[in-house]
């Protein structure tokens, strides 16, 4: 079954200096426990792709469905979580009640929180940080509880815009490590943003490769690497092979006119 | 040396010293002309200089006391005087407090729920937000009186009209500061809400509520000293029935400059206690709501 599925799908910002043609004519499939990358230089659409996904923005022509449904339905089933490009957290709440916000607003029993809480910062690495305050832990901590949140009840589908574009290469490639072992011991389906190729085929079983002015997809590919990806599998003639094409892929629709 | 310079208390000490040296110098030269006209008529001539300065800072009626007998009249008016009694400036302090107070808790409260109506619908911020300002440029002097005889002549007289000033002029800075507070989320942060799909009351007490809680107490800080005033002027027109602004106004018709400048400063201290007052509620909150110490 599909959970993701966009037709013809348009969107396009009336602004002041005219028509921004923010996605056009995108066709896509994403398949249940898929994990897709967008990747794409900026103003290529892929946060807005993600964003109407996710019911923040409408399109303006096409069609998308989302879990079968349109995405305000499926946004009012709460079936998704969605990691910000910023951690985004409370500073007054402490992680754990972080991590909570979302079960208190979907009415979650106190004892399903607690337990819900704990596995979630289990999951991400963050136990016996649970009444930290936001200020008191490093960025990538921040944006491990920020996915703990994500997580935490538990929807099939996850929305990340580029959750570690401000992290170093360090923290970035563990948090990477981190999230496809997530992945592989969850099952859901992750839709990722991110401008950094390594990362975007590291991660995923498919690439979706877009360019900006209109915002369109300009190639999918699918990975053919394994399941199983230690980080060393990047200097791999598999890996680089994909890369080369995404980058093939990047350039091509990539005009340097402006 | 370099120690004492950068102490706080050095710094205060030096700013007050020079202030009571300055209001020392005046209080010289400005009642001097009455102290001539005394001596003159006394026949008196070439004064020794310490009873000069004994009889300048000892008139009954001085058009600036001195420092010293602003604090003894002070003194006597606050603890030995009865506080029962309208010689007490405790007695008056109360009155002005508690119309102060409570026009406190109303304005602030008219000023959240102002805030929250404007926030929420753009129909009433486009009408309501001239409204609150333009109420602001009515000079509270020119309206209090009128206040004060319109409730009396429907029965309602003492504390009421009062708290009613002050919640006038209180509930602005709320207003202000908590509407500028609902809308400090950002994009983020409220995107982050309606992925949850979160209804509006979970929006406001989860997010925009304690978002604006900053705000809140600075407002709060500005619209209690405002209240003070709004008390303090709405006691004038009522005369006697007491509260530091009937003492101003009694002082002020029987020269009795002391007196006035002694309630002045019980002003002042009530204001200085209630927004530290308010502060230390704000150091609690913050504390609790996981401020960096």
């Amino acid at each position: 079954m599909s959970v993701v599925e966009a037709e013809g799908l348009g969107l396009t910002f009336e602004t002041n200096d005219g028509p921004v043609h923010a996605l056009s004519d995108v066709n896509l499939t994403i398949d249940k426990g898929e994990f897709v990358s967008f990747i794409g230089p900026s103003g290529c659409g892929k946060t807005t792709f993600l964003r109407v996904i996710a019911d923040l923005e409408q399109p303006t022509s096409g069609t998308i469905t989302v879990n079968g449904t349109t995405p305000e339905k499926a946004r009012k089933q709460r079936s998704y979580g969605y990691v910000f490009q910023a951690a985004g957290l409370y500073p007054w709440r402490t992680i754990e009640r972080n991590v909570a916000l979302p079960l208190e607003i979907m009415g979650y029993a106190k004892a399903e929180q607690r337990e819900r809480i704990a596995r979630t910062l289990d999951l991400v690495n963050l136990t016996g940080f649970e009444k930290k305050y936001p200020w008191q832990l490093s960025g990538g901590m921040q944006q491990r509880a920020s996915i703990a949140r994500a997580l935490s009840f538990d929807a099939d589908l996850l929305l990340m815009d580029e959750p570690f574009g401000a992290l170093d290469e360090i923290v970035r490639d563990h948090l990477n490590d981190q999230l496809l072992q997530l992945w592989a011991k969850t099952d859901k389906t992750i839709c990722f943003v991110t401008h950094s190729i390594p990362e975007a085929v590291y991660l995923s079983t498919k690439i979706v490769v877009m360019s900006p002015r209109p915002g369109r997809v300009t190639d999918i590919i699918e990975s053919t690497l394994p399941k199983e990806r230690p980080l060393d599998i990047r200097e791999s003639p598999e890996f680089l092979e994909i890369a080369a094409r995404v980058r093939d892929g990047l350039r091509a629709g990539h005009s340097y006119e402006e | 040396m370099e120690r004492l310079t950068q102490n706080t208390w050095f710094a205060v000490l030096v700013v007050v010293s020079a202030i009571i040296l300055i209001w020392y110098g005046f209080s010289i030269q400005l009642n001097m002309p009455w102290q001539r006209g005394v001596y003159a008529r006394a026949g008196e001539d070439g004064v020794p200089l310490l009873q000069l300065l004994s009889d300048l800072w000892s008139q009954q009626r001085p058009v600036l006391p001195a420092p010293h007998q602003v604090a003894v009249e002070f003194w006597n008016s606050v603890f030995l005087a009865n506080p029962s009694t309208p010689r007490s400036l405790i007695f008056h302090a109360w009155i002005t407090l508690s119309a102060t107070g409570l026009g406190f808790l109303f304005g602030t409260l008219l000023g959240i729920f102002l805030a929250v109506l404007i926030v929420h619908n753009r129909a009433v911020d486009r009408s309501l937000m001239p409204w609150v300002i333009a109420s602001q440029t009515i000079p509270i002097l020119a309206i209090a009186p009128m206040v004060v005889v319109v409730l009396n002549s429907v029965g309602l007289t003492g504390l009421i009209p009062k708290a009613l000033i002050s919640t006038y002029l209180s509930f602005f800075p709320v207003v202000v500061g908590m509407v500028k507070g609902f809308r400090s989320p950002d994009a983020l942060q409220l995107d982050l809400m309606r992925t949850y799909s979160a209804s509006g009351a979970q929006m406001f007490w989860k997010l925009r509520w304690p978002s604006a809680l900053p705000f809140l107490f600075t407002s709060m800080k500005v619209g209690v000293a405002a209240s003070l005033v709004g008390a303090i002027v709405g006691e004038l027109p009522t005369g006697a029935a007491g509260g530091l602004g009937s003492r101003l106004l009694a002082g002020s018709y029987y020269g009795q400059t002391t007196q006035i400048w002694a309630a002045l400063f019980m002003a002042a201290a009530l204001s200085a206690a209630l927004i530290f007052a308010i502060s230390a509620v704000q150091k609690l909150t913050q504390k609790a709501m996981g401020a960096p110490a």
